[in-house]
């Protein structure tokens, strides 16, 4: 099985390498085309800034690419921001794969630190992605959500409740890190190679 | 609902763990690798390796170790001890560190954290403060909290906030080690003061320490080493005992 982990300017990506590796699996990590287009599996990871992100995959003809997909694939963290319509990081227009806005969240609310990091609970749809798993907690640290859309199979509450999880046809995103969210992490990894 | 954090902190001297810990399970009580997954396995929420010997030939050893821990631990961990510059960061982080701690240097350069956070992101960058009282006063001590600085605790947890730390680590020397408790009035005026997360430490001994600093100090996480390592208390039913208090704990 052929998995290509997207190669781009976010962040340290090998934990998920690591993780994938613990599964058996020998990812590639790759920006080219023709690698990410013939892979049976796309992983799309990071942590970053989404609006140099943006810049560097347009710059890269990555955008095209990734929105054009037909076998599974995965958005984690700053992915899944990236797949929505419009972050308000740097007010950026991104991939929109799913039709969501990117909100910040709100600074200053008692209780509430942001970034919000940690373990959280996310209460799961019916999804092939969750197979095995019951409302799981999982490992959180970002600082802008997607809201909750009609593809939200996911839902995490933080402030406000937010889209853990997104699914559209072959497109899947998490906004927490199955690479270091422990077992059911590892469960929705596995889950996910298996689709 | 976000879970208030347990973390073990465990002490590295060339890529070794000293105080060697207490489990019956352990084959190498030197080897922070498999230390690691036993408190993963109990359920501890994040690690700390702390670098004690910090010095420049350790460094690989340290990446090295990085590399090992990261290959085989799924939960987050930070890396600290002796970080001074930007490649040292990446090295490390490229090695699969989730976050860095610095102290000392940020302390020398406060810069350090305004171009460490806009490197990598304020989320991998935790400022650890060493904080100690001198006549009344909470002031930031250095170089493993033997020499003091004009820096008062508060202020300086303020200042490196607003250069981009994403997370304090705040520890207090009077408490460190004593088994008496955290300093719960300290770390409650930091949490409350900050919009980021803070790590209290120093003073751990028994499950209602971990109660207190949770309640009356407001803190997000808490760490602590020898009551772990020597298994005085139990990862488990510390977080068990945390939950039946109300404390929203990752079961």
């Amino acid at each position: 099985m052929k998995i290509a982990v997207v190669k781009y300017n976010a962040g340290n990506v090998q934990s998920v390498i690591y993780a994938l590796q613990r599964l058996g699996v020998e990812p590639l990590h790759t920006d080219d085309h023709h690698e990410i287009t013939t892979a049976d599996k796309v992983i799309f990871p990071g942590q970053g800034e989404a609006s140099s992100a943006m810049t560097y995959l347009r710059d890269k003809g990555l955008d095209k690419v990734l929105t054009s997909l037909t076998q599974p694939f995965l958005g984690i963290c700053i992915g899944l921001q990236l797949m929505c319509r419009h972050s308000e990081e740097g007010d950026t227009d991104c991939l929109g794969i799913f039709d969501l806005g990117v909100k910040k969240f709100e600074k200053g609310i008692e209780g509430y630190k942001v970034p919000h990091m940690g373990w959280n609970i996310q209460v799961c749809n019916q999804s092939k992605l969750f197979t095995g798993l019951t409302n799981p907690y999982l490992y959180y640290v970002h600082s802008y959500y997607a809201a909750l859309g009609p593809e939200t199979i996911g839902t995490t509450d933080y402030i406000v409740p937010f889209s853990g999880a997104l699914h559209k046809d072959n497109y899947y995103a998490v906004q927490a890190h199955p690479e270091k969210s422990s077992t059911p992490g590892q469960i929705i990894l596995t889950n996910f190679l298996a689709l | 609902m976000l879970t208030k954090r347990i973390i073990p902190c465990l002490d590295i001297k060339n890529g070794r763990t000293v105080k060697g810990i207490n489990f019956v399970s352990l084959v190498d009580a030197g080897d922070p690798v498999e230390q690691a997954a036993i408190y993963s396995a109990a359920g501890a929420d994040e690690l700390v390796f702390l670098d004690i010997t910090a010095t420049l030939e350790n460094r690989k050893t340290l990446v090295e170790l990085v590399r090992e821990v990261a290959s085989k631990i799924n939960i987050p961990f930070t890396v600290g001890g002796g970080i001074t510059s930007i490649s040292h960061v990446s090295d490390l982080l490229n090695a699969g560190a989730d976050k860095v701690s610095v102290n000392s240097a940020a302390v020398r350069e406060p810069d350090l954290v305004d171009r460490l956070a806009a490197t990598f992101g304020s989320q991998c960058i935790v400022v650890a403060i060493d904080s100690k009282q001198v006549d009344g006063q909470d002031l930031v001590h250095t170089h493993g909290g033997s020499r003091s600085t004009n820096l008062e605790t508060l202020g300086w947890a303020r200042e490196v906030e607003n250069r981009g730390a994403g997370e304090i680590l705040l520890t207090s020397m009077d408490h460190d080690g004593t088994k008496s408790g955290f300093a719960n009035t300290l770390t409650s005026r930091l949490s409350q003061a900050l919009t980021i997360p803070v790590i209290a430490s120093g003073g751990g001994g028994t499950t209602d320490h971990f109660v207190e600093v949770f309640t009356h100090g407001k803190a997000d996480a808490a760490l602590a080493a020898s009551i772990f390592h020597f298994n005085e208390i139990e990862i488990k039913e510390l977080k068990d005992q945390l939950q039946a208090a109300n404390i929203p704990m990752r079961i």
